[in-house]
């Protein structure tokens, strides 16, 4: 079987998930969106390691998911700070370091 | 069925970053166990420990090296001199870094982080915090655990290896930023920002890893040389992947143009942190830079050079440019180290292998990356000390009089500013013309004219800033606040290596002329 349609499905999901962090204003949701980018990758990585026959990217993935997951952590407590001293997630408002 | 051999591990050859990663956790250890009164010294005699031990087994490894040289943990690791040099440095700075950390006698026994990260800035849980002194002593195992991401990142030899060392030292560091003592608004707020985009350069770094893998079909960095000069598959898969972890690793650098989280997180973080991330950070991520387009697109460098090029003169130029209209000594020191990335990127760009008598690219950047650390270090601790009642002042035109009011810590800042602008008998000077030579020999001569030209302007940066120092009418209310020795050593001995450097640079030029070959 061809992985060429997986392969693009993951540049097609990578291309949402680079867009989705430029255009949106919540934090949440950019951050949603870099994580469809790992997972682009992911997919990838899992397609690619079925077209050259090795079993690395398979691996590979579960480290991905490991850091995503440890991304999350840092990601939630840092957007959720922010939250509660502005009552809001817009990366608009962070503006104060803008000159 | 055949039996599962166990994989083989050099305990002994890694403990560097064994000790500063089991000292982490040790420090989370102490957290838990330890009484709030003694934790903040536990935590300091701790990273001191783990920074001579961890030095202390360099050491002995590098005498070593008939079992010290080679790949290690089943090849993810490469142990050659380009890692022992770096790991002795990151270790060097990491300590320096550190002190500055500690220092409390600047806040009248405040730290410069924040007593309490979590409370929401002017609210009565923060000033609770602040009245019972609670401290987040949480940062030393934090800079730790980056520390040795650093480390293995600098080593890491396969690209799996090299994501994951990424993220240990990029998560703590988002943390760190955000936990200033004041400003605690700009400070989320660039600890949000250095998140959100760091997030998505090390996503395009991951993707770029999968691209590569796709073409070549493994993570080692030795293979995909080999897959690349024996191609099987079309070079457009390769060429993307390339790009990718080019932006990856440029946004850790701070390459124009994705340079634009530098300004704002160096402002935003707290001080010492800043000094911390200015050289460990940039150490770390061009060490990695350099080893995977050395040793694993090494046979591409036709294709990335010219790239890189471009992106050194832009960084070059806009750093300096645009440092010319700071007016706060933070953000000065921001775009200073984004044209230092561009200088350094120059000497990536020559890419020459050296021969008797010539340092090779990674050499003379090693050099370039000392030099410029030691000057960092000082500079940021004495940002740390140069105050007003409320707290430290960053605005240029503060510093105004400096040179009245305490002569040896204006001199001292005055030979820093001479050592990044590159004047003769500092260490800025030695760095500047190592890295050009590198790229002239690599036969970019117009790279090295656009550099010479970019060093100029710089130096009028920081001519300006020395000028006001010394030669301004001194500003009301600013002093130089008594500092421990803490925050002294460091400054001294960035000031002392700077100078020492410049006088006699030989023995650091011959060990990294001696240690600079990357093995596959």
């Amino acid at each position: 079987m061809s992985p060429d349609n997986y392969l693009y499905l993951a540049a097609i999901l990578f291309t949402i998930g680079t867009i989705g962090v430029m255009i949106r204003r919540n934090a949440l949701v950019a951050f949603m969106s870099v994580e469809l980018m790992l997972n682009a990758a992911n997919l990838a990585m899992v397609a690619f390691a079925l077209a050259r026959g090795g079993l690395d990217g398979q691996v590979a993935t579960f480290f991905v998911m490991v850091v995503a997951a440890a991304e999350v952590v840092v990601g939630l407590s840092i957007i959720i700070t922010i939250y509660r001293t502005r009552r809001s997630t817009s990366v608009d408002a962070a503006n104060l370091l803008k000159l | 069925m055949n039996p599962i051999t166990a994989p083989t591990f050099e305990w002994l050859q890694l403990a560097p970053v064994l000790v500063v990663l089991l000292a982490a956790c040790l420090g989370i250890v102490i957290e838990a166990l330890v009484p709030r009164a003694l934790r903040f010294v536990s935590q300091v005699a701790l990273f001191a420990l783990a920074a001579v031990v961890a030095f202390g087994f360099l050491v002995v490894s590098w005498n070593e090296p008939k079992n010290s040289i080679g790949l290690m943990a089943m090849g993810s690791i490469s142990l050659d001199g380009p890692t022992y040099l770096m790991w002795g440095a990151l270790i060097i700075f990491g300590f320096l870094s550190l002190l500055i950390f500690a220092e409390r006698r600047l806040g009248n026994g405040n730290s410069s982080f924040a007593a309490s990260a979590a409370s929401v800035p002017g609210s009565p849980a923060e000033t609770e915090a602040g009245v019972a002194r609670h401290e987040h002593t949480e940062v030393f195992p934090l800079a730790l655990f980056s520390l040795s991401g650093m480390m293995v990142f600098v080593a890491a030899n396969d690209l799996l290896t090299a994501f994951v060392a990424l993220e240990v030292m990029s998560l703590p560091l988002y943390l760190l930023s955000g936990m200033a003592r004041r400003r605690r608004l700009l400070s989320q707020e660039a600890a949000l920002k250095y998140f959100l985009l760091g997030a998505l350069s090390s996503a395009f770094f991951l993707f770029g890893i999968a691209l590569v893998y796709g073409y070549t079909g493994s993570f080692d960095l030795g293979r995909i040389n080999d897959a690349i000069t024996n191609p099987v598959y079309g070079a457009g898969l390769l060429y993307t992947g390339m790009a990718f972890l080019a932006i990856g690793l440029l946004f850790k650098i701070g390459a124009v143009p994705f340079h634009n989280w530098v300004p704002d997180v160096y402002v935003g973080a707290p001080t010492p942190v800043t000094g911390f991330m200015a050289i460990c950070t940039k150490l770390a991520a061009v060490g990695a830079t350099v080893r995977i387009f050395y040793v694993a697109l090494g046979a591409e460098r036709w294709s990335w050079q010219p790239l890189l090029a471009t992106v050194a003169v832009v960084t070059m130029a806009l750093g300096v440019v645009v440092a010319l209209t700071q007016t706060d000594m933070k953000r000065l020191l921001a775009y200073s180290s984004i044209s230092h990335a561009g200088f350094i990127l120059v000497a990536v760009v020559g890419a020459t292998s050296g021969s008797l008598g010539q340092l090779t690219s990674f050499g003379s950047i090693l050099f370039y990356l000392v030099a410029y650390g030691f000057a960092t270090i000082a500079a940021f601790a004495i940002v740390t000390m140069v105050r007003d009642s409320t707290g430290e002042v960053h605005a240029i035109s503060g510093w105004a009089g400096l040179g009245r009011k305490n002569p040896l810590l204006a001199g001292i800042f005055a030979v820093l500013m001479l050592s990044f602008a590159g004047i003769p008998l500092t260490g800025g000077f030695i760095g500047k013309w190592a890295v050009f030579s590198a790229a002239w020999r690599g036969g970019y001569s117009w790279l090295v004219l656009a550099a010479v030209a970019a060093s100029l302007v710089a130096a009028y940066v920081y001519l300006r800033v020395i000028v006001t120092m010394f030669f301004a009418p001194p500003a009301e209310g600013v002093t130089v606040g008594r500092a421990s020795g803490l925050t002294w050593v460091p400054v001294g001995l960035g000031a002392l290596a700077t100078a020492w450097l410049g006088l006699f640079p030989g023995p650091l030029l011959d060990l990294v002329d001696a240690a600079s070959i990357f093995i596959r």
